[in-house]
């Protein structure tokens, strides 16, 4: 398994029964594959769709029926369809319980920059900030550090944000870590890693328990 | 009821230079392409252009940008445009970024006669930037001015004679929203019917918001499947 599945799968047990959930590009559309289908779990798209199912088999797309992302989704029993507006209504109204979304930088505050890198990269806001900011709860689902090593979760952000203190969990390759009011708090580290390699690729300090840390 | 059914030529003639035109859709499902050509056609410029995305490079809303008509894009992601992108970044079009939810908010505000909209999304960001902020309930909340435009282009599954329309599946996105929002609606559709034909219960844009309808023969390739997109 890639890490990259690694962090999709550790990141879908976080997800409660008859929970709705949204899940960003990248990392989080590896999750589906991890649900297991009696926690008839629900998942929002951002284009109008509430009770998307897997990916679409080759051959059998519909032109009509896409995730955010562009992919070709189905849909599962139960599913509804509607409006832009509607859609971000579900988000901002409070009826999303989950958002999984991928990360340039967090900080130990929660802060979260993803959408701009000034001068390089400048797609546009989608619909990053409304789920930052309103869904109940944010867990960013992203590879420890950049591709160059360097950390990603800091003491503060560099980026400009997304939105400020919103994340409520992180999951890496290596660690998931909960923002909690004391500060970052180390829950469980991945099986091949020690504490001080994830403090060493951690610039932001981390709070560790007493005791052993679950394995995942 | 009066048969709103026109020719793509009709439909399009009072489109000038410099007008704002909403366009629905959000990647292929609900992009209005036919009336996109249509417009290409007319040969009209300076135009402000109102979509959730631009639709990928040398496809729909893209194509109008590539040929100079656009001035101002006012958009919530290019992502998948690394020509508009590009373009953008030599300021060559002007954007406009919203989120998302916000784009739809002020879309819906302007088709309700609203003003604008209070919004918190972004107060702590880049985004509240020169905005007019305002107290709500002892909350910062920025003033969004609503949005209007002179035509909207939509996409329809069904339209009726007068103009009551359905659309299917995630195609339906920005379209019944810009169709409330334009002095003049200008709809395409897969399928024509009769009045009465559509149960009132199903109908998503009753006829009212609909001014013209040009029904599509056939569907062009770009309305079809995107070979990468496909797992």
């Amino acid at each position: 398994m890639s890490f990259k599945e690694k962090i999709a799968q550790r990141a879908a047990a976080e997800i409660g029964a008859g929970q709705i959930i949204n899940l960003g590009i990248g990392i989080p559309t590896l999750i589906p594959k991890f649900l297991e289908d009696h926690k008839q779990v629900v998942v929002h798209s951002e284009n109008g769709i509430l009770g998307m199912g897997l990916p679409c088999k080759r051959g059998l797309e519909d032109r009509n029926l896409i995730d955010a992302g562009g992919t070709y989704v189905t849909t599962g029993r139960g599913a509804a369809f509607f409006d832009s507006a509607l859609s971000f209504t579900l988000i901002r109204g409070g009826r999303l319980d989950i958002a999984f979304i991928g990360a340039l930088e967090v900080s130990a505050a929660g802060d979260l920059a993803n959408w701009i890198i000034p001068g390089q990269y400048s797609p546009g806001i989608g619909g990053g900030m409304e789920l930052a900011q309103k869904a109940r709860r944010l867990i960013v689902t992203s590879m420890h550090t950049t591709r160059n090593g360097d950390p990603k979760i800091l003491k503060a952000c560099t980026l400009p944000l997304t939105a400020k203190g919103c994340v409520n969990t992180i999951i890496t390759e290596l660690a998931v870590i909960d923002v909690l009011p004391a500060g970052l708090v180390l829950r469980e580290i991945a099986a091949e890693t020690e504490i001080d390699t994830v403090i060493a690729r951690t610039d932001a300090a981390l709070l560790i328990p007493d005791g052993n840390l679950t394995r995942y | 009821m009066i048969d709103k059914t026109t020719s793509l030529e009709n439909a399009l003639r009072t489109i000038r230079d410099g007008d704002t035109i909403m366009v629905g859709g959000f990647g292929v499902p609900g992009t209005p392409f036919t009336l996109i050509d249509g417009l290409l056609e007319l040969g009209v410029s300076n135009l402000t252009l109102i979509k959730n995305e631009a639709n990928e490079d040398g496809m729909g809303l893209s194509k109008l940008i590539e040929a100079n008509r656009v001035q101002k894009l006012i958009t919530s992601h290019l992502g998948l445009n690394a020509t508009v992108i590009g373009m953008m970044n030599r300021h060559e079009i002007e954007v406009a970024f919203y989120p998302q939810g916000i784009l739809a908010e002020k879309i819906r505000a302007g088709g309700a006669g609203l003003l604008g909209i209070l919004t918190d999304i972004g107060i702590d960001t880049i985004l509240a930037k020169d905005k007019a902020v305002v107290t709500v309930d002892r909350q910062p909340a920025m003033v969004e001015p609503a949005l209007r435009a002179d035509v909207a282009l939509i996409h329809a599954a069904v339209a009726d004679r007068f103009g009551n329309l359905i659309y299917e599946k995630s195609a339906r996105n920005f379209n019944p929203l810009m169709a409330t929002a334009a002095a003049k609606v200008i709809v395409e559709a897969e399928k024509l019917v009769e009045c009465g034909d559509l149960a009132p219960d199903q109908i998503h844009t009753p006829g009212a918001f609909t001014d013209h309808i040009v029904v599509l023969d056939t569907l062009t390739e770009e309305y079809g499947i995107l070979a990468h997109h496909v797992l």
